[in-house]
């Protein structure tokens, strides 16, 4: 395992910038996530760790050395395909044993550590198997095996769950979070599913047209975004938009005067947690804001429920409640009042 | 809804009778023991058979179209592979336009397709002054020519059928493109380089029309002999050539079906 270094990587077509300047260090036995929309550049950033996509500019160093222009086969990147990619014409064996053959290692230790790996992701004695006879998530488990059997210097996940059904995701994420720490497997994983990449990272890289928008843990994203891109993809915010007048006082467009923490002056967007705003049949007068405004639509989520409440004409919030036996559950077209500290929301301007 | 279904399977049964009804007259007439065809037959007998081993033309024109088909076929895939995977794998300008003109000898009538390739033999043998005309290796080229199309097709249908990321994950585990695809590319692409090959070799096989042009004196193709003979004499030793070609052609596609289902290609 290695450190892994990704200086100012670029990739451009013609026009398009599909990755600008990305910047990302990941120590020896770190999960990284790359987390984002689809064509945010992503997939091509961890493409061009593998080798795949020749970058327009920047560096890959891979445990020191300099691997930018190097080819797929001579780097020690192990990958898992979104399709899994396993080779249909082998066996499970035969498909985890292909990169020892290419590393020339005898025929005695290949097989002794085709077998250790396959033990390691719980298919021993699946070897003779063919891929087509196997189940996705057992396919996935020969990908992961394939990947690891070389002993890489950095594991690449690419989407590796978005084939399985919704169980079995989450018993899979365990599983390789579990083995990446046992083994203290560098790794960088892309996904778009962001309670994925909450579950699995030691660090997440929140990135969107081709940039990276915000490295930090799940509770400095979830807490601090630092922007509204990231406030919007990481967990659920609902934006209300208007303009700070002065430090500490926003006006929402449809003319709500409301009590916010900080803000330089100018047009500007108020990002609320649905969690974090307290809804009740009266007025709050405890908290730094409290609203009168109309119930526009319920969604019952099981243990939660999601509450849309239409404050003005030009302003509407989700208030998220818990589902309590006994607790305050409003009807469409009930008055409420909805509030929250200042603290709770977060500005950006726009 | 089953009338429309009875309308269709009448059409179907009627458009198969009509293809096939010569192809079974024949057969039967290879076995008939007289030597002017005549209904009803005056008796069986498998004389026609051993006819055509006595006719040295018979022989020598099944070699050649044999050993033409195979070199054709073997020179065919070594240019169509490639081309099939260049024309499917590569973005470039010219893409298009290539991938029409690989396959444009399927379109083409083979009389036209003979004729140009004869005044093209003619030119090249007024310009480099050396034998072209009516060589065994000019009769191959213009082969060559008509196979290209289905190897690349067949070759095409199945390189569409491959996983690009089982490529990628080859490259990933330490294999370079050579290794990539030796191991995995062309293990996935066999079916459609046999269907290819054998198609290919149908098509040499039985041509007729173009290689009418590019025969030489004493170097007849098996459809040429059998056109020539037509025209001096009906016994039925044609219908027995005609029987073991059918049986021959017939044997390659059943080969060839159980690689790549002939019906989603053709």
């Amino acid at each position: 395992m290695a450190h892994l270094e990704i200086r100012n990587l670029a990739k451009r077509y013609g026009d398009f910038h599909a990755v600008r300047d990305v910047s990302l260090s990941v120590a020896d036995g770190e999960f990284l996530v790359l987390l984002g929309p689809s064509g945010c550049g992503k997939t091509t950033t961890l493409r061009m760790v593998a080798g795949f996509i020749e970058p327009s500019a920047g560096t890959v160093t891979l445990g020191g050395a300099d691997v930018t222009v190097l080819p797929p086969w001579k780097r020690n990147a192990g990958m898992v395909f979104q399709s899994y990619a396993l080779f249909p014409h082998m066996t499970v064996a035969q498909n985890v044993a292909f990169g020892l053959e290419m590393r020339k290692v005898p025929r005695a230790d290949v097989e002794r550590r085709v077998e250790e790996t396959l033990a390691l992701v719980r298919l021993k004695g699946y070897g003779g198997r063919l891929p087509r006879q196997l189940s996705g998530g057992q396919q996935q488990r020969v990908a992961l095996a394939r990947a690891l059997a070389i002993r890489p210097d950095v594991l690449l996940l690419d989407e590796p769950l978005s084939n399985l059904d919704a169980k079995l995701r989450q018993e899979v994420r365990v599983e390789i979070r579990e083995l990446q720490r046992q083994m203290g497997l560098t790794t960088v994983m892309v996904t778009h599913d962001q309670e994925e990449a909450l579950t699995m990272a030691d660090r997440l890289v929140v990135m969107n047209e081709g940039e990276v928008r915000q490295v930090g843990s799940q509770r400095d994203l979830y807490e601090r975004p630092t922007d509204r891109f990231v406030a919007g993809f990481v967990g659920r915010s609902t934006f209300l938009e208007g303009a700070v007048e002065a430090p500490g006082r926003f006006r929402t467009d449809g003319g709500l005067a409301l009590a916010c923490t900080g803000g330089m002056p100018g047009k500007a967007s108020l990002s609320l947690r649905p969690e974090r705003v307290e809804i009740a049949a009266a007025a709050q007068p405890g908290l730094d804001n409290s609203l009168p405004g109309t119930v526009e639509f319920v969604s019952y989520l099981g243990a939660l429920i999601d509450i849309h409440v239409r404050l003005s004409p030009a302003d509407r919030l989700v208030a998220q409640i818990a589902n309590r036996d006994g607790g305050f559950a409003p009807e469409v077209g009930q008055h409420v009042h909805v509030g929250w500290a200042a603290s709770a929301g977060q500005v950006f301007r726009v | 809804m089953t009338l429309r279904r009875a309308a269709l399977n009448t059409a179907a049964t009627l458009g198969l009778l009509y293809i096939l009804t010569p192809l079974i007259f024949v057969t039967w007439l290879a076995f008939f023991r007289q030597e002017i065809p005549s209904f009803p037959p005056e008796g069986y007998s498998l004389r026609w058979f051993a006819a055509i081993l006595d006719q040295r033309k018979f022989v020598d024109g099944f070699s050649l179209s044999f050993q033409v088909g195979v070199l054709a076929t073997v020179i065919g895939l070594v240019l169509g592979v490639p081309a099939a995977l260049c024309v499917t794998r590569h973005q470039f300008k010219m893409r298009a336009p290539l991938a029409n003109l690989l396959l444009m000898p399927l379109i083409v009538p083979g009389v036209v397709l003979g004729t140009s390739m004869y005044v093209f033999q003619v030119t090249m043998e007024t310009a480099l002054d050396v034998d072209v005309i009516g060589t065994f290796y000019a009769l191959v080229a213009g082969h060559v020519v008509i196979v290209i199309p289905w190897i690349v097709r067949l070759v095409t249908a199945s390189l569409a059928g491959v996983d690009r990321a089982t490529e990628e994950a080859a490259q990933n585990l330490g294999a370079n493109a050579f290794v990539t695809f030796r191991r995995i590319t062309l293990p996935a692409i066999r079916p459609g380089i046999v269907a290819g090959a054998l198609f290919g070799f149908v098509i040499s096989f039985g041509n007729l029309e173009m290689s009418l042009f590019l025969v030489g004196p004493g170097r007849t193709t098996l459809p040429i002999v059998i056109l020539q003979y037509l025209e001096w004499k009906i016994d039925p030793t044609i219908a027995a050539v005609s029987v073991v070609q059918i049986v021959l052609i017939g044997a390659a596609m059943l080969i060839t079906d159980r690689y790549v289902k002939l019906a989603r290609i053709v």
